[in-house]
């Protein structure tokens, strides 16, 4: 076998390196826009949800503060632990039903991130994040609240879960029921 | 012994990396500097100053883990970190769980590799195939002058020695969650990977510098290489590894950017590994394998310092330090833009191969792995950072999660598998279709006796597909060790006769294999979660899980609680299978909880059951009831995929035992030596 090709032999190849690559990256750009229109997750504030509702298939990401006394735990037919809490970022509120177990820093007052769908009545999670981390507030959710004018960051820390629950707005239509803690 | 802590006290460490610093500063730039006038003496200098620099840093971690263990407060790092009751094995391990230590680690890894390098033996009249002196001054030089610039950020920005005044009485304590023996030891070794490309970048540098890449430049390469790569597979394996079995949430990879920080140089590491061959045997793709070699190394370093030191994720934590941040990134520009840069400009003036091959030959098909794995490389990459420059430049805030990697990934995973399965029995230039064909039948015959059993077995055709290519893998692999055996002579048919690279890669394609097919298995994962009282049961695929009791224990600085659950076959009254006995405990210190996962590891599957929280009930009469929530899981062939991993890395690490016989020449021309 000859060391070397003849130079069309050459040309060929290189044509056949250049076409591979070309597939390759067209497939890969092709593949990535395709995941980029139908699977990314857009973070919402409650008050975003409820002034521009998602279509009621699109996951998102719902993050605010737990109001204090919204929560409710229960038990399903099959042991599985469902919880019902409402998120809000200081302008409106949003119940949001979960199955699961909520995260061991969970707490009422304290800010947490839930995925999933809005249907235009209410929020159904199919996880629900919360950091290990007492004063840890999701930076989300931290922007959600500069926006909505409740912190600035140049007059301090965010403000703390006792200061946040004074400041909280109920939703008019439905009030979190009193002593609901558990 | 007093004696012994005053030499170890932490300014001496100070000032043994300060030392250090100094030293791989001298060893950056007096080599060099031999090398351009031909002065030997200076050039003979690389190899003292890099072991050296070694040993002060060697002392510097000496003092800081005497510090530690002799719970000195007044140092800033160990009262923020340590505290007197923690276990003594994380009052070492627990040095390199934060940001300073770990950045002392990166360092030290770095000068040991340096020190791996002056130790190896060079070119001498008796071992003419040894590292070439002058290259390997040239090396140690570059890998100096890269160290001496992290030390200097470790010194002035990150110093692990900064005392702190008034002294704490106890520390403040550690994350619980970094208390497991398996990330103890994870740092180390992925750090070891990461700091390892460096090798490889010195070589890509160094032949850009000498305008000369070769096959000798890559046959010398070639192990660092190799031991790099095996290091950051097992670091990546045990990572995920860790985030299976202690953070409980019943995953292996959640596609967060510290993981994909690991994955991304993976990639293209891997990438170069197979380049370097195509360097070694055909002296063909140099370019591009410098190229990756110096993308491999800029990878490693954004990986280390931008994501986890989450600067790229959150402009808040650039904000609170700027210092640092602006440091890294002048690093990070330093050393990547100035080697691309040198790339530009040495790069064409490079001598052009003037070998050819065919599309259907073995440099084809390694050429292909090069562009899916590069591609694979830049979806990654992608969906990394697509959310932070959304959030830059839009302020939109959104993510990126499984959905869009699954979703990209497998389409490219599934042709890389497909040619991996070919490769190996592929020869160099040019391959025959009738000679080729018959050394495939027999993987392709086993593949396709398989195609019905693995579309039953798993629970999605694109699951049942990835398993059948890996399984296609898998045998190709074997079935081409099984057919160069049999070509041997008759007389010398034995299973070390064949070239021990040979075996090393049929390893790693095996654990590829192994690899995927846990992933597919793992596809099919089901699992439970409910809120149980002692005594009750639940089903998960036809077995019964019962929750026997849930009883308290004290650990040396937790608190803790175990439930503990009887797994049956059939059904309640069906025979044992196995007692978990999952755990939550609470370190009063931190305020924090941490999950203990029980997991059964069988050959088939795993049996995985997480405690997630324990509630008090006072019933009417005033008695208390516990009763916990449990996540259950069975998840098919999980162990599978760390196995594969281990299985890989193992292949690197045979391919870089040194072979009993001296190696046959190789095909194709080997470059000139020096």
């Amino acid at each position: 076998m000859s060391a070397s090709f003849p130079l069309t032999r050459r040309k060929a190849g290189r044509f056949w390196i250049i076409l591979a690559c070309l597939l390759c990256l067209g497939g890969a750009v092709g593949l990535v826009l395709n995941a980029l229109s139908s699977t990314i997750v857009f973070f919402m504030a409650p008050s975003q949800v409820l002034a521009h509702p998602p279509a009621p298939a699109q996951t998102i990401r719902l993050g605010g503060m737990v109001v204090a006394g919204s929560l409710h735990t229960g038990r399903a037919s099959d042991d599985t632990p469902e919880a019902r809490f409402d998120v809000t970022d200081g302008q409106a509120a949003v119940t949001v039903q979960y199955r699961g177990i909520l995260p061991d820093l969970f707490r009422e007052g304290q800010s947490v991130v839930a995925l999933g769908r809005y249907d235009g009545h209410g929020f159904t999670a199919s996880e629900v994040l919360a950091k290990h981390d007492e004063t840890y507030m999701p930076k989300e959710v931290a922007d959600a609240l500069q926006k909505s004018g409740r912190w600035d960051p140049r007059f301090g820390p965010p403000p703390n879960a006792a200061d946040w629950n004074s400041m909280t707005v109920p939703r008019p239509d439905t009030p979190p029921g009193p002593g609901a803690a558990p | 012994m007093i004696v012994l802590a005053t030499i170890l006290c932490p300014e001496s460490g100070h000032f043994a990396l300060a030392l250090a610093c100094a030293l791989a500063l001298m060893q950056g730039v007096l080599p060099l500097a031999g090398l351009r006038r031909a002065d030997s003496p200076l050039t003979a200098l690389a190899r003292p100053l890099a072991l050296s620099q070694c040993l002060a840093l060697l002392f510097s971690w000496a003092c800081l883990i005497t510090a530690s263990l002799g719970n000195d407060f007044s140092l800033k790092l160990i009262a923020e970190t340590s505290a007197i009751n923690k276990p003594w094995a994380y009052k070492i391990a627990g040095l390199w769980g934060n940001h300073e230590g770990s950045l002392l680690l990166w360092v030290t890894l770095l000068s040991l590799w340096c020190a791996g390098l002056a130790l190896l033996p060079g070119q001498s009249p008796t071992q003419p195939e040894g590292l070439p002196l002058r290259l390997r001054a040239r090396l140690l030089a570059l890998l100096g002058l890269v160290g001496a610039g992290f030390q200097l950020f470790c010194l002035t920005t990150s110093n692990p020695f900064l005392r702190l005044w008034p002294v704490p009485a106890d520390g403040m304590g550690m994350n619980p969650l970094l208390q497991d023996p398996g990330l103890a030891v994870h740092p180390p070794l992925l750090y070891s990977g990461y700091v390892g490309f460096a090798v490889p970048f010195a070589f890509a540098i160094s032949a850009l510098l000498e305008g000369k890449a070769d096959a000798l430049w890559a046959r010398h390469m070639r192990p660092w290489v190799i031991s790099a790569w095996a290091l950051l597979t097992l670091g990546i394996t045990l990572g995920s590894w860790w985030s299976y079995s202690v953070l409980g949430w019943g995953g292996y990879w959640f596609w967060d950017p510290v993981e994909n920080a690991a994955l991304i140089p993976w990639l293209t590491g891997t990438a170069l590994l197979h380049s370097v061959l195509v360097v070694e045997k055909r002296n063909l793709l140099h370019v591009w394998c410098l190229l990756l070699a110096i993308a491999t190394f800029a990878f490693s370093l954004s990986g280390t310092f931008l994501v986890r030191s989450g600067i790229l994720n959150s402009v808040h934590a650039f904000a609170n330090d700027p210092a640092r941040g602006l440091f890294i990134l002048g690093l990070l520009g330093l050393y990547g833009g100035g080697s691309l840069l040198l790339f530009a400009i040495r790069a064409p003036s490079l001598p052009t191969p003037q070998a050819g091959f065919s599309p259907l030959s073995r440099e084809s098909a390694l050429l292909l792995n090069n562009i899916l794995l590069c591609t694979l490389c830049a979806v990654v990459l992608t969906g990394t950072l697509y959310p932070p420059f959304m959030q830059l430049l839009f302020g939109r805030t959104l993510s990126v999660g499984k959905p869009f990697f699954d979703a990209t990934t497998i389409p490219l995973t599934l042709p890389l598998l497909a040619v991996m399965g070919v490769s190996m029995a592929l020869p160099w230039r040019q391959a025959r279709t009738d000679r080729l064909l018959p050394r495939l039948v027999p993987a392709l015959l086993i593949t396709a006796g398989t195609i019905l059993p693995a579309f039953w077995l798993f629970p999605t055709p694109l699951a049942a597909l990835a398993a059948l290519l890996a399984l296609w893998v898998i045998s190709a692999a074997l079935c081409d060790l099984f057919l160069r055996l049999r070509g041997l002579p008759a007389g010398d048919r034995q299973l070390h006769r064949l070239p021990r690279s040979l075996w090393a890669a049929s390893l790693a394609h095996v654990g590829v294999g192994v690899t995927i097919l846990g992933l597919c298995g793992m596809a099919g994962s089901q699992e439970r979660l409910i809120e149980a009282r002692p005594g009750t049961h639940a089903t998960l695929t036809g077995r019964d899980w019962e929750l026997t009791a849930l009883t308290p224990h004290h650990g040396p600085n937790y608190e803790a609680v175990e439930a503990h659950l009887t797994i049956r076959r059939h059904d309640a009254h069906g025979p044992v299978l196995a007692d978990l006995t999952p755990e939550i405990r609470l370190f009063p210190q931190q305020g924090q909880r941490t999950l203990h996962v029980a997991i059964l590891h069988r050959p088939l599957e795993d049996l995985y059951a997480a405690l997630g929280s324990v509630k008090e009930e006072r019933d009417p009469r005033g008695q208390s009831h516990y009763s916990a929530i449990l996540r259950l899981h069975e998840n098919p062939l999980a162990s599978w995929i760390w196995l594969g991993g281990i299985i890989m890395a193992l292949g690197g690490g045979l391919h870089l035992l040194p072979s009993r016989r001296r190696p046959k020449p190789v095909e194709g021309k080997v470059g000139s030596c020096h």
